[in-house]
């Protein structure tokens, strides 16, 4: 029975992030390096991913883009692979990409993401940590891709509820 | 998970619609200040800012301590509250994005691959 995910604050600039899987190591690699597999489970209520392009290998690109399903405004991120141990180790510089959406969080410097998994008897452990270029950078992450993709959802619903009352 | 009372969330708000008091929290963000240095950093009376500082004390968003005749102010609890309810929020988007992991990596577990056979 997989934990809920865990956050913490290791410094002023990170998140780290953990997470267990019943499943084994390669196949929670898998769905985090085949684009195929990405893009059935990263993303957000309402919106859909029409591109998921990655190359990954040390130097490779990757980009992510979201478009919302009802008024098709779109945002992203994207960015290069440092360092590619597979299954064990993902390392890659995460810039944001506003696209049309109108998000505090200037397009700046990169997140770095590093991603290690460990397998114990076919669970496995997922530790992500996120060390953003600032704390203030740390901190507008909640109002960009992850929360206002949500909060931008549900604004539509309240509009379509409310001209359909 | 942090759960707020409407009062108190009200009188957050009162607390920060003032530009002044916005900018004590940033700057004891950066580091604690006693009440004459944040006097002077924003140039107004004693008097004055001790008001603001009041007001910030009473939503728990700054806490003070008189050590002598120094009187030392610094972020409260109710900051620390807004880091738990940032920590949360952050917390809740990503597992959303791991519980559609779940149900993909079960679906793959499922059915046959044709990578490897030693699935249980």
């Amino acid at each position: 029975m997989p934990r809920p995910a865990e956050v913490a604050l290791p410094s002023d600039r990170e998140v780290l992030v953990t997470r267990t899987f019943d499943a084994p190591r390669q196949l929670v690699w898998d769905a985090h390096t085949r684009p195929e597999l990405v893009q059935q489970w990263q993303g957000y209520e309402g919106w859909d991913m029409p591109v998921c392009e990655m190359d990954v290998r040390v130097g490779g690109k990757y980009k992510w883009l979201w478009r919302n399903r009802d008024d098709g405004k779109q945002f992203g991120f994207f960015g290069t692979f440092t360092e590619v141990q597979a299954p064990s180790k993902l390392v890659h510089h995460q810039y944001f990409d506003p696209g049309d959406m109108d998000f505090a969080m200037p397009a700046g410097d990169p997140c770095i993401v590093s991603l290690e998994l460990s397998e114990q008897g076919r669970v496995t452990t997922l530790v992500c940590n996120l060390t953003f270029a600032s704390k203030d950078a740390r901190d507008d992450a909640v109002s960009t891709g992850m929360t206002d993709g949500m909060e931008h959802s549900y604004t539509r619903l309240d509009d379509i509820v409310q001209a359909a009352a | 998970m942090v759960q707020y009372q409407p009062a108190r969330l009200d009188a957050s708000f009162a607390a920060l619609s003032d530009a002044t008091r916005r900018g004590i929290l940033e700057r004891l963000g950066q580091a604690d200040a006693s009440i004459t240095e944040l006097a002077g950093k924003f140039q107004m009376t004693l008097t004055g800012m001790k008001k603001h500082i009041g007001v910030l004390e009473q939503t728990g968003l700054v806490t003070t301590e008189k050590v002598g005749r120094v009187r030392t102010c610094r972020l409260g609890p109710r900051r620390l509250e807004q880091e738990a309810a940032w920590i949360e929020r952050y917390r809740e988007i990503a597992e959303q994005n791991y519980q559609r992991l779940d149900g993909l990596l079960e679906k793959l577990q499922a059915t046959p691959s044709r990578r490897s056979r030693t699935q249980e």
